[in-house]
């Protein structure tokens, strides 16, 4: 009941302060935009970033031949290791912890023509596991390479849809005939669109990939057998797994198994989660930069308290006199601060909402700025939100209104 | 009512301490009607903020209604003015977004009065006080002689043991003052304790109890045989 009074006197006495009370609460309300905006473009920007990392595949590690850097069994260092074909069934029945492994044949620069377009392209040779792991997913339609084609070495195509549009644009492509370096070759399928963030030899999008027995039997003079590609069954053990890869082929190909530049290894697991640290990294810098903002703004809160508490000392004084508590003299000055951060924060929170729809609406054709993805505010960025503007709240208020609390009645009654 | 002994208060500006009162002893029983005269200076102020719990004795003892108020906590403090004291000042202090009805409420509100309550007693003292009819007026709508008997209908509020009254027709024309005075001595005569501080001797004369001051001591204290 007592509130319920005091508050609508507080109430009055809030509104005659309208004016230097609203700029206030607007500088809230920009000081919370920015740091929603900062936020949200920072959560974008890592689930982008997160689709376009798995865009190269998931769990991944890709082996390169190397070259010796130590004497082994009376065989000289500086040695080149080359890996072939048969590796990959070798490696995956040795090794276990292997789930899934593919050998990977190059051939850049291969002529591929349909009716009066020719372009060329980087062509692979590869085994049907290759698809999963790589994230080479078939668009509806279509398919991608299976054991059957490589049983039989059909002379079947996968695209990318870039080089799909760049030789048939608009047209229907599955079912089609191309020729593929002087062979006639059925696309079998397309790849879906993605985005890819890391890359060995050039974007996916771009190439085209054929069984690696086809590629064995027609072009082993023009390819080159570059590279493995596997996922270890268990990700955390996967320094294990890679410890009997360089076991198992340092037996075939004759070098030390602790020789590590034998073989070349990019264990992406590794760099994908360097990039989801460096990620973290950005998003708290956003953040802090969008704290500072909001910061500024709560400086400006505390100004307009002292403002007001010195403008009104007298009535201070007067309520004081009258049996006001310096504690609920306190209380009252560090409600109206909160509620100014709160009705502020509120404005620039649904201001934010309201812009992140209208941003996310707009289509991107840069591909350096897709990495940028739609701004999205998470109940996450919510929560920190409204922390961060009680805090300020809090913080502008509590000494103002200490100092309010302080008052002397005596001293601000006689006086005009 | 109040029994002051060797109360002192002592100012510290800059690096000079001022004695704004020396040790003074007083008693006012209830139902008393005293006036607190002196010059400018000569502690009348500084008794009146001390006697009204606004301000605390540097040393010495201040007995209120039985109860020792020297050494109290602030908040307590703040009860005390609540529930003690009624004070009138020269300029009316009334608060200015409220109407009068509201101003006259507010210390029944910090005492925690429902608010059914508290309309009765505020309709009754605004009545008392002859402004039955501007009760929903703001203080800027109302001329300075009903102001300042709102601020008295307000003082009576929360039946304080003791008005305290400073220069209450400080801001008055000669006819409102006139009316202000005949205001308290009905107050007084209904038993209430009034204490007016004034310089003007005029005022002085209507009450039943002199106290002169000077030099932050008390110089006379006679009853008016006026």
């Amino acid at each position: 009941m007592k509130s319920a009074t005091l508050f609508r006197y507080y109430w009055r006495e809030l509104r005659v302060q309208r004016k230097k009370i609203a700029l206030t609460v607007a500088a809230i309300a920009w000081g919370t935009l920015s740091i929603v905006l900062l936020l949200a473009f920072g959560e974008g920007m890592k689930d982008q970033i997160d689709r376009a990392r798995r865009g190269l595949g998931e769990d991944l590690i890709i082996v390169w031949g190397g070259q010796t850097s130590i004497p082994y069994k009376g065989l000289p260092r500086g040695r080149p290791v080359r890996l072939h074909p048969e590796d990959v069934d070798l490696l995956r029945e040795r090794i276990p912890g292997i789930r899934r492994i593919s050998g990977e044949y190059s051939r850049w620069g291969t002529p591929i023509t349909y009716g009066t377009e020719t372009v060329t392209r980087h062509m692979i040779g590869i085994n049907p596991e290759y698809g999963e792991m790589r994230n080479w997913i078939a668009e509806r339609g279509g398919r991608f390479i299976d054991l059957e084609d490589m049983r039989t070495k059909r002379r079947v195509v996968f695209l990318g849809p870039n080089l799909k549009q760049d030789l048939f644009g608009d047209r229907e492509a599955v079912g089609e005939q191309i020729i593929v370096d002087g062979v006639p070759f059925t696309v079998i399928g397309i790849m879906k669109e993605k985005l890819q963030m890391g890359m060995y030899s050039g974007p996916d999008v771009d190439k085209a990939a054929i069984p690696a027995s086809t590629m064995e039997t027609l072009f082993a003079q023009r390819a080159w057998f570059g590279n493995l590609v596997y996922q270890p069954g268990e990700p955390e053990r996967r320094k294990a797994v890679e410890r009997e890869l360089y076991r198992v082929l340092s037996g075939k190909y004759q070098f030390d198994p602790d020789d590590e530049s034998a073989l070349s290894i990019w264990d992406v697991i590794d760099s994908q989660k360097t990039m989801r640290t460096m990620m973290t990294g950005i998003q708290v810098f956003l953040g802090v930069v969008g704290g500072l903002t909001l910061l500024v703004a709560g400086v400006g809160v505390a100004n307009i308290m002292y403002v007001t508490i010195k403008e009104r000392t007298r009535e201070i004084g007067i309520k004081m006199a009258i049996g006001a508590k310096p504690d609920n003299v306190m209380y009252q000055f560090l409600t109206e601060a909160l509620i100014i951060a709160f009705v502020g924060g509120g404005i620039g929170l649904a201001a934010s909402g309201v812009l992140v729809r209208i941003l996310g609406g707009i289509e991107i054709e840069n591909e350096g700025l897709q990495f940028l993805g739609k701004p999205t505010i998470s109940w996450e960025i919510g929560v920190i939100t409204v922390a961060i503007l009680g805090a300020i709240g809090i913080l502008a208020g509590i000494f103002p209104s200490r100092r309010a609390a302080r008052i002397n009645p005596a001293e601000s009654l006689r006086y005009e | 009512m109040i029994s002051m002994r060797e109360v002192t208060k002592v100012y510290r500006t800059g690096r000079v301490d001022v004695e704004a009162l020396r040790g003074v002893d007083i008693d006012i029983d209830g139902g008393d009607f005293v006036s607190i005269m002196g010059p400018s200076g000569s502690g009348k102020s500084t008794l009146m903020n001390i006697m009204g719990c606004l301000d605390v004795p540097s040393h010495g003892t201040y007995l209120l209604d039985g109860e020792e108020v020297q050494g109290l906590h602030h908040n307590r403090l703040a009860e005390i003015r609540n529930e003690k004291i009624g004070f009138v000042f020269q300029n009316f202090n009334l608060l200015p977004y409220a109407t009068a009805r509201e101003n006259v409420e507010m210390p029944m509100v910090f005492l925690g009065m429902p608010a059914a309550e508290r309309r009765r007693r505020s309709h009754e003292l605004l009545n008392l006080v002859m402004l039955g009819d501007r009760m929903d007026h703001r203080p800027s709508e109302l001329s300075g002689g009903e102001m300042q008997r709102v601020a008295i209908a307000r003082s009576m509020a929360n039946r304080p043991a003791i008005i305290l009254a400073d220069e209450p027709t400080g801001n008055l024309d000669s006819a409102s003052g006139l009316e202000i005075l005949n205001l308290f001595e009905r107050l007084w005569k209904d038993g209430h304790t009034i204490i007016i501080i004034t310089h003007d001797a005029s005022i002085a004369d209507r009450s039943r109890r002199i106290v002169h001051m000077k030099d932050g001591l008390i110089s006379e204290d006679a009853p008016n045989h006026a």
